[in-house]
C-alpha cells in the first residue's frame, strides 16, 4: 500500500504483471475513487466550460464524453479531465486526485469572476470502479443485469445513467470497458460481486503500465502547470481553429509548439524511466514517463523530443551513464490487446 | 513473513552470500528484496573476471517499479554469472535463494564473517 495524494492505495494485489495481462486478455478492475467527480450545473454551465476548457465543449451532446485540458493564463496544464454532458446545462467532470482542491478553487474563482449562473459541486459521496478488458462489459452485465439494456448501445466515449449508477464506456488502459461512478456506500458490494465473477483486482502499478502502453498521458509526469499541451502531445485536444475564447488560448497562440511528444522503444535490455536524457541528431529531449511494457517485453517511454524528431528515427537514451539506442514511435504502443509499433 | 535461510550470510543492502565447497561465494538478492521490488524484468550482470570491491555496485536489477543496484558483499573477482536469470528475471521472484546472480572468488574468505547472520538480517529488516 502507498500513500497517493492522501489516499491509501495498493501498488498491486500480488503481481503487477498478472494484473496487467488480465486487463489485456480478460478483465481487471481498479478502485479509482481517489479521482473526484465534479458536477457543473446551471443555465450558464455550457458557456462556463466553453470558456474554461481548451477542448470545445460545444462539440459535446448529452451522453457524450470529452477529454480536455484545463489551462492557466500562461497556457500551462492545470489538469486533464473528462467531461460528460449529462443534459444541456448539466455536466459531470472527473478530475485527478492530486489536483482536486486546486481545480475546485480555480473553477469557482473563474465562475465568480465571470458572473455566471453555475454551481460547482464536488461529489465526495461518489466512488468509481473502472472495469477494463475484452470481457469487461460482459462481466459488468453479469453482475448488473439491469444496466445491460442502457449500456449495450453505448458507443465508446459515451455514458448512461442507470438508477444510482453512472456508467461510462471510457477508461485509461487502451481496452474496452466501463467506468462506474456510484454512491460510496454501495462500492464495496459492487467490488465483491465483480470479484466473485472472476474480475482481477488491479493496483496503481498495472494502471501505469497499461496507460503508458495505450499512449495516454499522466498528469504531473507528462505535463503540468509549466508545460504547454502542445508540447505534451495534446494538440488534438486543443481547439485553436475556432474563434471561441478560452483560458490560456492567447498564451498558446503566442508560443507555438517547441517539442515533439512521441514514444520510445528501447532496442536492447534495460528499463526506460522518467527524467532519463534523450540525445537526438538536433538536440536533447527528456523522458517524461517510462516503464517496462509487459505486453511487448521491452522498455517503452513517452518523451519530449526536439521538434525535428519523427517516428522511425533512432535516438540515444542515457541509462546509468551509458547510452542506449531507442526507436522513436508514434504512440499508442498497444491498443485492444494488439502491439501497434 | 520473508524467508531468511539460517545457513546464509546477508548484507544490509539485501544481498545473500553462500560459501561453496570450491571456495567461491554465490550471491543473490533476498526474498525480502524481491518482495519489495515486485516483478523483476531486467538484470544487468557483471562481467566474468571483473574485480569487485566490498560494498560497491556490481549489478543492477530492475522491476517494473524501480531499478536497484546490487552491491558486492565482499571483495574479489567475478568467477561466474547466472545467464539464466538475465534471460528470465522472474526466476528471482519465484525463488530468491535458488536464482543466484553471480559468484565471487573472494580475496579473503574471512571477509564473510563481517556479514550479517540470519538473526541479524531479520532484525535489520524489522520482521
Amino acid at each position: 500500500m502507498v500513500d497517493f495524494c492522501g489516499w491509501e492505495m495498493p501498488l498491486h494485489y500480488g503481481s503487477q504483471l498478472v494484473e496487467h495481462h488480465a486487463v489485456r486478455h480478460q478483465c481487471g478492475m481498479f478502485d479509482i475513487s481517489h479521482m473526484c467527480v465534479v458536477d457543473v450545473i446551471g443555465s450558464d454551465a455550457q458557456l462556463f466550460l466553453s470558456s474554461l476548457l481548451a477542448n470545445d465543449i460545444n462539440k459535446s451532446h448529452p451522453g457524450k464524453a470529452l477529454y480536455s485540458c484545463m489551462l492557466n493564463d500562461t497556457g500551462g496544464v492545470l489538469d486533464d479531465l473528462i467531461v460528460y454532458c449529462l443534459t444541456y446545462g448539466r455536466y459531470r467532470l472527473i478530475v485527478n486526485a492530486a489536483t482536486t482542491a486546486s481545480d475546485l478553487a480555480w473553477m469557482m474563482e473563474r465562475a465568480s469572476n465571470w458572473k455566471l449562473d453555475v454551481t460547482i459541486t464536488p461529489r465526495h459521496d461518489l466512488a468509481i470502479i473502472s472495469v477494463q478488458g475484452p470481457s469487461a462489459r460482459a462481466k459488468v452485465w453479469q453482475v448488473l443485469p439491469e444496466s445491460r439494456a442502457a449500456t449495450t448501445i453505448l458507443d465508446r466515449f459515451c455514458a448512461a445513467t442507470v438508477g444510482d449508477y453512472f456508467i461510462a464506456r471510457t477508461g485509461y488502459t487502451g481496452e474496452d470497458g466501463f467506468e462506474i461512478a456510484l454512491p460510496a456506500m454501495q462500492v464495496d458490494s459492487l467490488w465483491q460481486m465483480l470479484l466473485q465473477a472472476g474480475v482481477q483486482p488491479c493496483g496503481l502499478g498495472a494502471r501505469d503500465t497499461l496507460r503508458l502502453e495505450a499512449g495516454m498521458n499522466l498528469y504531473g509526469k507528462d505535463m503540468d502547470a509549466s508545460i504547454s499541451p502542445l508540447d505534451a502531445g495534446l494538440s488534438w485536444t486543443v481547439d485553436l481553429s475556432s474563434n471561441r475564447d478560452f483560458v490560456g488560448k492567447i498564451a498558446l497562440l503566442a508560443k507555438p509548439q517547441q517539442y515533439q511528444f512521441l514514444g520510445l522503444v528501447l532496442s536492447g535490455g534495460g528499463v526506460l524511466r522518467a527524467r532519463q536524457k534523450v540525445f537526438a541528431a538536433d538536440g536533447e529531449g527528456i523522458i517524461t514517463s517510462g516503464t517496462f511494457s509487459p505486453t511487448m517485453g521491452q522498455a517503452i517511454a513517452l518523451a519530449r523530443l526536439p521538434l525535428h524528431c519523427a517516428s522511425g528515427d533512432t535516438v540515444e537514451v542515457e541509462i546509468r551513464d551509458k547510452r542506449h539506442n531507442a526507436r522513436v514511435v508514434k504512440p499508442p504502443f498497444v491498443r485492444s490487446g494488439r502491439i501497434l509499433v | 513473513m520473508p524467508n531468511i535461510p539460517a545457513e546464509l550470510k546477508y548484507t544490509r543492502s539485501h544481498e545473500w552470500a553462500r560459501l561453496e565447497a570450491d571456495g567461491t561465494v554465490t550471491v543473490g538478492i533476498t526474498d525480502h528484496a524481491q518482495e519489495m521490488l515486485g516483478d523483476l524484468v531486467f538484470i544487468e550482470l557483471p562481467e566474468i573476471g571483473s574485480h569487485v570491491i566490498a560494498g560497491k555496485e556490481v549489478a543492477v536489477v530492475e522491476s517494473v517499479k524501480a531499478a536497484s543496484d546490487i552491491y558486492a558483499p565482499l571483495g574479489g573477482t567475478i568467477s561466474t554469472v547466472n545467464q539464466a536469470v538475465a534471460k528470465a528475471p522472474e526466476q528471482v521472484n519465484q525463488g530468491a535463494y535458488s536464482a543466484w546472480l553471480f559468484k565471487i572468488q573472494p580475496e579473503n574468505t574471512a571477509d564473510l564473517n563481517e556479514l550479517l547472520d540470519a538473526a541479524a538480517y531479520m532484525q535489520e529488516i524489522g520482521s
